[in-house]
């Protein structure tokens, strides 16, 4: 295993973050504590509590959710599409490095920014509300698997995308709208009737309400299923990557 | 000498159905510099591309030093550094970061005293700090050089590594690629200027569309293909050339001011000074004098049109 390879990757990849600083943690927490302002108040004031949680309370797991898919997917989408459009992706491809340790090192530097920046989220809500998290094993755990695996879903639409248009249409048409329609700022069970049946497609449904789970020791879905969601998500993006690098898609002609 | 680098049957045939490369082979020699000459779209960069990694060979097998560039690539591709052809670097990596990056990469230990050592040697020291969107092209081009010597590689390919580059920077590139050779470094290098490989190989290889069509050594290529032109700026415009001329393969431009003379330069008599002799002896004077190398292309019209 090339981990000094691992290493320098990860390197530039966490620098990039320190370097940018004001996108990558800056913007996220302003944009969090708008969310607060807005939703917490306009819409909390309407709804005081959901399933004997304050409205605030319980919105702060979605809004972590939120920025963790959409940042990890930026992160690692940007990560391994920004070689590939100056081209200095060669160097990459012409080291002694394998898939896996390219993978490792971009989808760990993606992850790791993005929990980073879903702590940096708690800590900023810890000021707006008052938190309480039941199962902290499993709260860091679902933190960790969900960038994980968004990361890898992120590093998919980075090698996929020819353009920067490309690169923002999935996280823009489909992740956007799945994270506000999966139950970031109620439960699903106010939906009404059917509404309540289709949402149950949404794989973001899962993810937040595990999630939530390990806040509040509530959820809309039962936490195995949440978990076990997660898990088939995970393997999805992980059997994709591994026939990306099989085949050489879009990377080695 | 043994060969470092060992190219069998490759092919390449892209998924458009555009074949860059039909079986080529080709050996280098271990500590030799080998220009690789070729026209635009001959598959010069496709055949490096495939030795370095980074595209996939349709056929064949390469090995480099012994070891399979497929099945035993981390050992193979540690061997090799590249310099391509276009200036890709992350512009926003400061110079010093982005050649440490380059050794990571390549699995070697930090050593900021050969790095140190390596940007010196390509005037890149002051610029460490600096980021690489700072840098002017002939600056970029050094620290491509840097970022492919940093993890000490045997093999160094430099692709059209002067194409652009100020006179000043090409001396010194050659001086760097003689200094390498003296280290043991192979050197494979393509080109558009017959001077480069004139200046720096010890063998030419031509290749054009996709197909190796001779590899000589460098000498004998330029005494076989080394043609030059003597051109004469006349002070009274010539209506036709003198009968008595016609033993030399003379050209008169339309306006009759510029009379062109083509000899093979490698000749034991090329006929300039007679020619000279002959003119001022039938009183055709001339205001400037100047010769011309024969250009890659013009020798490639020549090679391809004796191939049958």
């Amino acid at each position: 295993m090339n981990l000094r390879a691992v290493w320098a990757i990860y390197r530039v990849e966490m620098a990039r973050a320190f370097r940018t600083v004001l996108q990558s943690i800056i913007s996220p927490v302003i944009s969090t504590s708008l969310y607060f302002v807005v939703f917490g108040s306009a819409i909390g004031s309407r709804i005081t509590e959901i399933d004997g949680i304050s409205y605030g309370a319980f919105i702060v797991p979605g809004l972590i959710m939120l920025s963790l898919l959409t940042q990890s997917i930026s992160n690692a989408s940007f990560a391994i599409y920004f070689p590939k459009f100056v081209g200095s992706i060669y160097e990459l491809l012409s080291a002694p490095v394998s898939y896996l340790e390219i993978v490792i090192a971009y989808v760990g530097g993606a992850a790791t920014k993005s929990i980073i920046l879903g702590l940096i989220i708690l800590a900023t809500a810890s000021l707006f509300v008052p938190l309480h998290i039941e199962h902290p094993f499993w709260m860091i755990g679902f933190l960790v698997l969900t960038a994980v695996t968004f990361s890898l879903f992120g590093f998919i639409i980075g090698i996929w995308a020819k353009s920067f248009e490309q690169l923002q249409l999935v996280p823009l048409l489909i992740v956007t709208p799945l994270t506000f329609l999966g139950g970031s700022f109620y439960s699903i069970h106010m939906l009404p009737g059917i509404w309540k049946t289709i949402t149950l497609f949404n794989p973001v449904v899962y993810l937040i309400s595990g999630f939530r789970w390990s806040f509040y020791g509530k959820a809309d879905v039962s936490v195995g299923v949440s978990l076990g969601m997660t898990l088939v998500f995970l393997a999805v993006c992980i059997a994709i990557v591994a026939w990306i690098f099989k085949t050489g898609y879009r990377l080695r002609n | 000498m043994p060969s470092i680098l060992s190219i069998s049957g490759v092919s390449k045939t892209y998924a458009t159905g555009f074949t860059a490369l039909k079986e080529v082979n080709l050996d280098i020699q271990r500590g030799e510099i080998f220009a690789l000459l070729g026209p635009n779209g001959a598959g010069k960069t496709t055949l490096i591309s495939i030795v370095c990694g980074i595209v996939n060979r349709s056929t064949g097998t390469v090995t480099v030093d012994g070891h399979d560039i497929s099945k035993d690539y981390r050992a193979a591709r540690s061997l090799i550094g590249l310099v391509p052809q276009e200036l890709t670097i992350d512009a926003f990596e400061s110079v010093w970061a982005t050649v440490n990056y380059s050794r990571g990469l390549f699995g070697k230990p930090a050593n900021h005293g050969f790095v140190e050592k390596v940007l010196r040697d390509l005037s890149l020291w002051d610029k460490k700090d600096a980021k690489a969107i700072t840098l002017s092209g002939g600056m970029k081009r050094r620290l491509m050089i840097a970022k492919a010597l940093s993890h000490e590689p045997r093999i160094l390919f430099l692709d059209e590594p002067t194409a652009g580059v100020d006179v000043e920077l090409r001396q010194d590139m050659w001086e760097m690629v003689r200094r390498l050779r003296e280290d043991g470094v192979t050197i494979i290098l393509t080109t558009h200027y017959i001077e480069e490989a004139e200046a720096m190989a010890d063998r030419v290889g031509v290749i054009n569309r996709g197909e190796i069509i001779l590899v000589e050594n460098k000498a004998e290529l330029m005494r076989k293909l080394g043609r030059k032109r003597l051109v004469l700026e006349l002070r009274n415009p010539l209506t036709a050339i003198p009968e008595s001329f016609s033993r030399y393969a003379l050209e008169l431009s339309p306006d009759g001011g510029q009379l062109t003379y083509t000899y093979d330069n490698q000749a034991e008599r090329p006929g300039v000074a007679s020619l000279i002799r002959d003119l001022e002896a039938s009183g055709i004077q001339f205001r400037d004098i100047d010769t011309q190398n024969s250009s890659l292309e013009e020798i490639f019209v020549n090679l391809v049109r004796r191939e049958p």
